[in-house]
């Protein structure tokens, strides 16, 4: 049996409310992930504190309040120094194009703008984490 | 557990190591690493091939913590009660565990686990380890390694471990089984007070929790299971009753209270023992269970004959009861086949 692909669903920031980010992580679940929803207001520190104790394969961040240039880069430089490379970053919310390449370029997943369809969010977390389990050689 | 912040766990800055031998894995568990711990759980938690030794490995160090579940219905407050709880053992110099568990879909195989977020800023606290679980293939609801998933953060250094889990299914007896103390937490909306709570809640508390004490027949709910507890014939512990507002967090500290005496009432009767060895013959039960549950359907022509018998019931030729009586007989077989087999080559003994 393929080993559960285990996802950290948050929102950082202060900004709003969690709607968008509840119904990505209800969608994860319908295909067939263990979502771990760690909610509102949360920090890169926190973040990152909760993606090594649920050794979860895929973090995905739900960012609104037009933050993504200082939290993914933080979030990526915190599961480093975790010794926690190998764990997906990816997310979404209002990120033009060009920021999406920088962040990629900085080492995040694939990001996702507001219009993004949610089987296709699934089909790519599936894939990308597999092909790093197949990298390390589980 | 290390009282270092949670992350840092001083991987060098060259190559990164994706496929940490096992060896190393322990080592760093040894060192304190969270990360190491929380992949520890997770080839224990997926039942992987190395996971008795991991937990052999681990057994010496298992034992110290006290371990509470925490028990009842969706929305009752158990995980924001779990949160005050946790809040008020750091103060007290603990290094509390939490592990979480939540219903898989049988028909998905997803599950949303949400009790991390009513944990507040404590969560962070170097001396916290939070773990949720999906209850996976576990018809009772609480994951089959759960006990398990406990014996690593025992050996981690949690002197506390609360395990909660929704009260659906088999979850609470489950729970109550692998808890030294089992809390029930209750709401006053949770249908008609003490009509409404299932077979077997008053025979697995140690503790009764009204939750919600803000809202309107938290009293009246009280009363009731303080009734229905003295209708009971108590042998040495009867089961308290407190009112928590778990939001704002009263009632926590009496609760704490009640805990440790429940806990020392255990140690004066000896009854931290005798829960200890029922544990130990359920565990290794379910070992043995494993493992010859395994080996009998490994090799696969036990399933064909099964297969093959089916289409010899279905054609009205052979009983189910015939059939597997055969079944039996040919499994019994084949395993004193492999045994001559192991003893034409015997193992060295373990070191
Ligand atoms: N009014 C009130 N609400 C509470 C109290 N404790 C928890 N809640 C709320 O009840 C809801 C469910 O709480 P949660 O801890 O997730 O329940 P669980 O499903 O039993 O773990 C949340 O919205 C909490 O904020 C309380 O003492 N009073
Ligand atoms: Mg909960």
């Amino acid at each position: 049996m393929e080993e559960k692909i285990r996802v950290l669903i948050a929102k950082p920031g202060l900004d709003g409310h969690d709607r968008g980010a509840r119904v990505v992580a209800n969608s994860l679940r319908d295909a067939g992930m263990e979502v771990i929803y760690a909610g509102l207001q949360q920090t890169p520190q926190m973040i990152v504190n909760a993606a090594i104790q649920e050794d979860v394969d895929v973090v995905a961040l739900s960012i609104l309040s037009g933050a993504h240039m200082t939290i993914f880069p933080r979030v990526l430089q915190l599961l480093h120094e975790a010794g926690a490379d190998d764990v997906l970053l990816t997310g979404g919310g209002i990120i033009g194009p060009e920021e999406m390449e920088e962040l990629q370029r900085m080492g995040t997943g694939r990001l996702f703008g507001p219009g993004a369809s949610l089987s296709e969010a699934a089909e790519y977390i599936r894939e990308e984490v597999r092909a790093r389990r197949a990298r390390r050689g589980d | 557990m290390a009282s270092r912040t949670a992350t840092e766990d001083d991987i060098p800055d060259t190559e990164p190591d994706l496929v940490p031998s096992l060896d190393d894995l322990l080592l760093r568990f040894d060192e304190g690493s969270k990360r190491a711990a929380a992949r520890l759980i997770s080839i224990v938690e997926e039942g992987r091939p190395e996971a008795l030794a991991i937990l052999d490995r681990l057994y010496p160090r298992v034992g110290g913590a006290i371990r509470v579940g925490v028990t009842g219905p969706p929305g009752a407050g158990k995980s924001t009660l779990a949160d005050r709880l946790v809040e008020l053992l750091v103060r007290a110099g603990e290094k509390p565990g939490i592990v979480a568990v939540d219903p898989t879909s049988p028909f998905t195989g997803g599950a949303l686990l949400g009790d991390r977020v009513r944990m507040g800023p404590v969560a962070n606290h170097a001396d916290v380890f939070f773990r949720s679980l999906g209850s996976r293939g576990s018809l009772g609801g609480l994951s089959l390694h759960t006990a398990e998933v406990a014996d690593v953060l025992d050996a981690f250094g949690c002197s506390w471990l609360l395990l909660e889990t929704v009260g659906v299914g088999q979850s609470e007896l489950d729970v109550a089984q692998k808890a030294h103390t089992t809390l029930v937490v209750l709401v006053p909306e949770s249908g008609d007070g003490i009509q409404a709570m299932k077979a077997g809640l008053m025979e697995i508390a140690d503790i009764f929790v009204v939750n919600k004490a803000d809202r309107a027949g938290a009293e009246k709910l009280l009363e009731e299971i303080e009734l229905s507890i003295d209708l009971k014939e108590w042998l040495g512990w009867r089961p308290p009753v407190f009112l928590t507002e778990a939001r704002g967090g009263r009632g926590v500290e009496e609760l704490h209270q009640a805990l440790l005496a429940h806990r020392r009432w255990l140690e004066e009767h000896g009854m931290l023992q005798q829960k200890r060895r029922q544990a130990l013959e359920s565990r290794v039960r379910d070992l043995v269970e494993d493992v010859l549950h395994r080996e009998l359907w490994q090799n696969g022509t036990l399933l064909q004959s099964l297969r093959d018998g089916l289409d010899t019931i279905e054609r009205g030729e052979d009983s189910p009861y015939q059939l597997a009586r055969a079944l039996v007989e040919q499994g019994r077989a084949a395993l004193a086949v492999r045994r001559a087999l192991e003893r034409g080559h015997p193992r060295e003994p373990k070191g």
